[in-house]
């Protein structure tokens, strides 16, 4: 069997897994971004109380295994109570371990804000709230863009794993077709092939281009 | 404790038409241990301009900061006759909430030696921000304002460009906009020439010259340049180690020093130039 019969007899169902991986992807991201704001901006917090939850949930998420978390979502969760479809457990399990990495930027891009930065917003009596959002977070944003890329392809990387709870992503469809065909060569290579476009040619440039946006914003370039 | 003791010989406000603008009462100011000003007493006059000379350490910026940045931890501080560092609790003086804080620096601007303009915003967003986001001006009324003041100092033709396309004595000019644009009954100027080049000093202190004279702001600048302070000051006070040594006049402090370290300082900075 040629690559060419492989791709047209294959072809489809590994672009409907690509699909599925595009889904986990995007809808970790959001979630991975979302968390990593609110802990980020909560492992600052001068206050215990508020600082405290945010740093046991990084160090957990940072701590133990992807591949553990997500199958404590998946299946221990409906023990107590709380259970996930596969798709949802897949991504909340990759966003909320990724999160945990993003606050960690986070509170770096917001700490590498000049502190002249922080003492000129309040000079101007901006309210807590106004002095983050409007003056040091679109600042600490530019700094940190750079990780974020590179965190994101992690992220890509890590939703591989949702294929162990039968999400039909990419490589479980790969998975899949090895099963039953023993064309692991074709297989697997053809899902290596996608993951490393998937990461290079869309998600790299990405960054790039937002990173030459936001520079610009700022007046950098 | 004993500072909230000591408060009951503190006015719970300052009246009368000849009540100061600013009014350090007896202010103490600690880092840790170390006592950087120890019972200072100042005051400012409405439309007054009060320079701030000496050695390097001495607390002249920590006297800008305790009005506009830090706490203090003795004494008080008034501002147009009000408490800002405490407030009136039922008659009571206590240490100010961070709002109340907060709510009296409205009233004050400061400048900074490195400008701190928003490098993500432009000219005139730098001096619409507060208008808008704190004295909740119309975006229309704020730009206005902001056109104004850029137009006063110079910087009208730069509106549109972001701080990084701006040489730092328009940044500064843009930054003292920005603060005027508050309405601001006192000015704080933190060296606000130390980081320029030299050939551009002269944008910055032609402004502040006009703030002085046609404005009758009330300012307090603390600087290196003795001939500009001499020049334009009401009133310049000579820091040494946390307190003030000396002040007066310019006339008079600059060409007729008491102190020996006054006189100390200023021959040291004239042999410097
Ligand atoms: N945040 C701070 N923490 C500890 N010490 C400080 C701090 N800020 C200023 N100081 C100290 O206070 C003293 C006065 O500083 P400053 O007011 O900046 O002096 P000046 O402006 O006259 O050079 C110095 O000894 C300085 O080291
Ligand atoms: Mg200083």
């Amino acid at each position: 069997m040629s690559y060419l019969d492989f791709l047209r007899d294959y072809g489809p169902r590994l672009l409907d897994g690509t699909l599925m991986t595009a889904a986990q992807f995007l809808c970790a991201t959001v979630l991975a971004i979302a968390i990593a704001l609110i802990a980020g901006l909560m492992k600052l917090s001068h206050n215990r109380l508020i600082r405290t939850p945010a740093v046991i949930y990084i160090e957990i998420f940072r701590g133990t295994s992807l591949l553990v978390q997500l199958y404590w979502i998946f299946f221990v969760l409906p023990l107590f109570g709380l259970t996930l479809e596969k798709f949802t457990a897949g991504f909340v399990a990759v966003g909320m371990n990724l999160g945990a990495y993003g606050a960690e930027l986070v509170r770096g891009g917001i700490q590498s804000v000049p502190r002249g930065q922080w003492e000129a917003a309040y000079a101007l009596s901006l309210s807590p709230a106004k002095r983050m959002w409007r003056i040091i977070l679109p600042q600490a944003l530019v700094n940190m863009l750079p990780p974020w890329g590179n965190l994101l392809i992690e992220l890509l990387k890590g939703t591989a794993l949702v294929s162990l709870i039968s999400v039909a992503d990419l490589m479980f469809e790969a998975k899949q077709i090895n099963g039953s065909t023993f064309l692991s060569a074709q297989a697997f290579g053809t899902a290596l092939i996608i993951y490393y476009i998937f990461a290079r040619l869309i998600v790299t440039p990405f960054m790039r281009w937002l990173e030459r946006v936001m520079a610009r914003r700022i007046g950098r370039a | 404790m004993k500072d909230l003791h000591d408060l009951s010989h503190y006015p719970l406000k300052l009246e009368g038409p000849d009540r100061p603008m600013v009014s350090f009462r007896n202010v103490t100011k600690r880092y840790g241990d170390l006592v950087v000003l120890d019972g200072l007493n100042l005051d400012v006059a409405e439309g007054e301009m009060v320079s701030i000379i000496g050695p390097s350490g001495s607390g002249k910026t920590t006297v800008l900061r305790m009005l506009m940045l830090e706490t203090i931890q003795g004494g008080v501080i008034y501002v147009d006759g009000q408490p800002l560092s405490h407030m009136d609790r039922g008659g009571m003086l206590v240490p100010a909430t961070p709002r109340h804080l907060r709510a009296g620096r409205e009233q004050i601007g400061m400048c900074f030696q490195h400008f701190n303009l928003f490098p993500h915003m432009t000219a005139l967003g730098n001096c619409m921000e507060g208008p808008v986001q704190v004295l909740g001006m119309s975006k229309q009324a704020a730009r206005e304002r902001a056109e104004d003041l850029l137009e006063m100092v110079g910087m009208i033709d730069k509106r549109d460009e972001h701080p990084a396309r701006l040489s730092g004595g328009q940044q500064q000019r843009v930054a003292i906009a920005r603060a005027l644009a508050m309405r601001p009954k006192v000015l704080l100027l933190d060296e606000v020439t130390s980081a320029l080049d030299p050939e551009v000093i002269g944008e910055v202190t032609g402004v502040i010259k006009k703030l002085v004279e046609k404005y009758r702001l009330t300012i307090m600048m603390v600087t290196h340049q003795m001939g500009f302070a001499a020049d334009i000051s009401d009133r310049v006070c000579f820091f040494y180690d946390g307190r003030i040594e000396e002040q007066g006049a310019p006339a008079d402090l600059f060409s007729n020093p008491q102190k020996e370290r006054t006189q100390q300082f200023l021959s040291a900075v004239k042999s410097a130039d």
